[in-house]
């Protein structure tokens, strides 16, 4: 088992390099000049935009950029945003409020979609399933940002329920109605998967032997057909996690969230390579330790599956 | 210039601006409001700041707002653009070219020291410096002594008198330096700021009717806090308790966030609710023009478009736009057909300078414009305006472009880029082989600042290379007017000449759109777009 980790965590080193260097030679191949843009309409003298692009490496090829980047990254200095904070600060600023919200979100659909796909499955064609698989269709194909729209309008401006966005500090209060919106996509999804599985799993011999031995209905869907069913929805909430902590830039607009995704978008914008590369360097990072997460997490779900050195 | 950059939208164009046209609404004092309540916090919509918050490095609108509430010049800006003593006593000069600037007695930086002649001084030769990169530094290219090439420590034009005179040489007249002197980059830093401007900038000290609300009040990304500062007894003392400036991504979520309750002030609607905010915040909103002026340049390297030939085709491109019928569909009144080169809310301003007949709509007198040019050098090739795809600018830029083809005849097209940042580095290097989309927002309330800086030979932002010798003279001359009204007349004869040559094609001002929350009074908009937040009162 400890080898099996090792290797995996070796295995992310060439990972993480080559997604790194993916990201800053598309950052740096952005057209455009970013120390031009600071000045908007307004023409810069060329001594100005010179020693601002000394001060940001900007004047260096691509490749000395990249060294540089990486040598810093190395000594654990981040950079320096256009707006003289740390990059590392702005990290340890915002990754916690998308942890948070992204938590969230996976909880309310697991804990929803789950459910729902448990009963659908048990009672499989019943008024329950066909209503479900209706409300799931119409949730898959609405864009997130009309879901999201409609209900900060309806909770927060029409019936007051919650705040239009989210306030300073980011109460948790104040990501319910983020991390709902984040959910619904994905409740869906694990709705549908979760039933196809238990439908599966209930067909199984095994089911069948526990029944006929006698047990409880009470003891074999939970025991015997949910934790059977659950291998493929926990890899997609996982996956899913993954990709809500840094893929909420939509969401966390919309809302005002102080997190990972609008200020990766704002740094985006202004063609912040530092911010950008760095932010992209922990999510990279943070995937890769949520698949790992995942793959061990089999073995505890299936005992069959064993990880050999 | 404040450049403003929220969401995608609003590169250096965004809707912001203000000063009350004649007829527009604006909160003005209400009578049987309730008095407002002296301790309640004002919160308003901004950005996060794209630099540490020193005065001289700040060049956008979210750190912007921020300096102005926190920080005192030597003169403060009416709602209707008026310069007004702040901090000085007096401003005074002979030939516009030498400056006495008596400050008043006693007053002192929120941590208690004295706001001195050294503390503009200093913080002035800080910002020149070319050694310290900072962003506002053109600021200051007039004052003697200035340069971009080598370092300057200290300028030679600049001379402490005494605690409270200093004198300012420039390196020519400049009737208009007094008007600039409110501007961000002219504030007062207190002794010691610039040891480490790096610290300074993120917990500033300023002289300003607000101050931070303790060390860390700037909460980044999320909000910033200001309170009262109760040293400051100038004339724009504040009459409520406080300031909170909440930074969104989006003007959606502030809009929202206005709706919900949540935010008192807001000085930015966004496109979605540009038609029903008016209804919806009835006596609570305002529409105002800007100090934003929208064009697009047409260089005259570029093939057809100098001598004899080039200006008949400009008359006749300026003539083929119906700006009405283009403001009124695609921008819903958010912009005004323009008249001139500057903007309604500054001083001077006119709708009847002689020549700005070509900014009327006039299919007829086009075509005979272009058959004219057809005479000289037979038309080839197509038309385009470049523009930055990251903008908003397709609609407008497509409708110009059929505007051209049907009434022209000849083929014209947009050529979006796909970021501001590439467009701009296009333009600056002179690579661009198009005309292209360009725009002014105003630093400072002057005819000169819309003219100067972009038509006047070799000048900074002077993207077409414009030169006419009659111009120059014609600015140079304004300038050394001591005397406002005069100055503004040699500025319009300038205009004249401008709208024969048409260096840029004028096309319409931006106006600023804002509503408030029933919880708040007397709020009216500056010339330059931001809420007079001081004077506005909350009851609670």
């Amino acid at each position: 088992m400890a080898g099996y980790i090792l290797r995996r965590l070796l295995q992310a080193i060439p990972v993480l390099l080559g997604t790194t260097f993916l990201i800053y030679f598309m950052v740096f191949a952005m057209p455009g000049d970013p120390i031009v843009a600071l000045f908007g309409d307004k023409t810069p003298p060329p001594s100005v935009i010179e020693s601002l692009r000394e001060r940001y490496h900007l004047d260096q090829p691509f490749i000395v950029q990249y060294f540089i980047f990486l040598g810093n990254i190395f000594r654990g200095d981040l950079g320096v945003s256009f707006s003289g904070q740390p990059v590392s600060e702005i990290l340890m600023a915002t990754f916690p409020v998308t942890l948070r919200l992204a938590a969230m979100a996976v909880f309310f659909e697991m804990v929803a979609g789950i459910t729902i796909g448990l009963v659908s499955g048990l009672r499989k064609g019943g008024i329950f399933d066909a209503s479900a698989l209706v409300v799931s269709l119409i949730l898959i194909s609405l864009p997130i940002f009309v879901l999201a729209f409609v209900m900060q309008w309806f909770f927060g401006i029409y019936l007051g329920w919650f705040r239009t966005t989210v306030g300073p500090g980011a109460p948790t209060q104040d990501l319910i109605l983020p991390a709902i919106v984040l959910a619904t996509i994905s409740f869906a999804q694990i709705v549908r998967l979760t039933r196809a599985s238990v439908i599966e799993t209930g067909g199984q011999d095994f089911v069948r032997t526990a029944a006929s031995k006698g047990l409880s209905r009470n003891r074999i869907v939970p025991v015997h057909i949910l934790r059977n069913s659950l291998i493929p929805v926990v890899t997609y909430l996982a996956v899913d996690f993954g990709t809500l902590m840094v893929g909420a830039t939509v969401t966390e607009g919309i809302f005002n969230v102080p997190g990972v995704g609008r200020t990766l978008y704002q740094a985006i914008i202004r063609g912040e390579g530092p911010t950008v590369v760095s932010f992209v360097t922990i999510m990279v990072l943070i995937y890769l330790v949520v698949n790992l997460l995942v793959d061990l997490l089999y073995a505890v779900l299936d005992p069959r599956i064993r990880y050999a050195k | 210039m404040k450049i403003k950059r929220i969401g995608v939208a609003a590169i250096a164009l965004a809707a912001a601006g203000a000063l009350a046209l004649s007829g527009c609404t604006s909160g003005g004092a209400d009578p049987s409001a309730p008095a407002g309540d002296a301790t309640a916090v004002i919160t308003t919509n901004g950005s996060e700041p794209q630099n540490p918050l020193i005065p001289t490095n700040t060049n956008e609108v979210g750190g912007g707002k921020i300096l102005d509430a926190i920080f005192a010049g030597l003169v403060y800006y009416d709602a209707k653009g008026a310069a007004h003593n702040d901090v000085a006593e007096s401003i005074e000069t002979d030939d516009a070219q030498n400056y006495t600037i008596t400050l008043k007695a006693d007053q002192t930086f929120s941590d208690g020291s004295p706001v001195t002649a050294n503390s503009f001084v200093d913080a002035w030769n800080y910002g020149a410096d070319t050694a310290n990169e900072q962003l506002s530094q053109y600021f200051f290219e007039s004052i003697e002594g200035f340069s971009y090439d080598e370092s300057v420590p200290e300028l030679p034009g600049l001379e402490v008198v005494d605690d409270t005179t200093f004198t300012v040489a420039l390196k020519q007249p400049e009737s208009d330096f007094p008007l600039r002197l409110g501007y961000s980059a002219f504030y007062p830093l207190p002794e010691g700021a610039l040891d480490d401007p790096a610290a300074f900038g993120e917990n500033p000290v300023g002289n300003g009717p607000y101050m931070l609300d303790g060390e860390g009040a700037w909460k980044h990304n999320e909000k910033i806090d200001l309170v009262i500062n109760p040293d400051y007894d100038g004339p724009r003392k504040a009459v409520n308790g406080g300031l909170s400036i909440i930074f969104y991504a989006s003007q959606d979520a502030a809009y929202a966030d206005l709706q919900g309750g949540n935010l008192d002030v807001l000085d930015a609607i966004p496109d979605s609710a540009l038609e029903t905010f008016e209804d919806e915040f009835a006596d609570r909103s305002v529409t105002q023009a800007a100090a934003i002026f929208q064009s697009f340049t047409i260089p005259a390297r570029l093939p057809h478009f100098s001598g004899e030939e080039g200006n008949l085709r400009r008359q006749a491109i300026s003539l083929a736009i119906n700006r009405e019928e283009i403001t009124d569909v695609i921008f819903a009144g958010t912009r005004t057909p323009a008249h001139d080169f500057t903007s309604p809310v500054i001083d001077g301003y006119s709708e009847e300078i002689p020549g700005s007949e070509v900014l009327e709509y006039n299919p007829d007198e086009a075509k005979k414009l272009w058959a004219e040019a057809d005479a000289i050098a037979p038309w080839d090739g197509t038309f385009k305006i470049a523009y930055n795809a990251d903008g908003g600018h397709q609609a407008w830029v497509d409708a110009v472009s059929n505007g051209l083809k049907n009434t022209l005849g000849i083929d014209a097209s947009g050529d979006p880029y796909p970021t501001f940042a590439e467009a701009r580095t296009k333009i600056t290097d002179r690579t661009i082989q198009t005309a292209f989309r360009s725009g002014w927002q105003a630093d400072y309330p002057a005819l000169f600042n819309f003219l100067g800086p972009l038509y006047g030979t070799g000048a900074g932002s002077n993207d077409g290379d414009y030169s006419n010798p009659e111009v120059d003279t014609l600015l140079k001359e304004g300038l050394a007017e001591t005397d406002i009204a005069a100055a503004n007349e040699k500025f319009q004869a300038a205009q004249e000449i401008l709208f024969q040559d048409l260096p840029v094609v004028p096309l319409w001002y931006s106006t600023v759109n804002g509503a408030w929350s029933e919880l708040v009074n007397d709020v009216e908009f500056g010339w330059n777009s931001v809420p007079l937040y001081y004077q506005i009162t909350k009851s609670e």
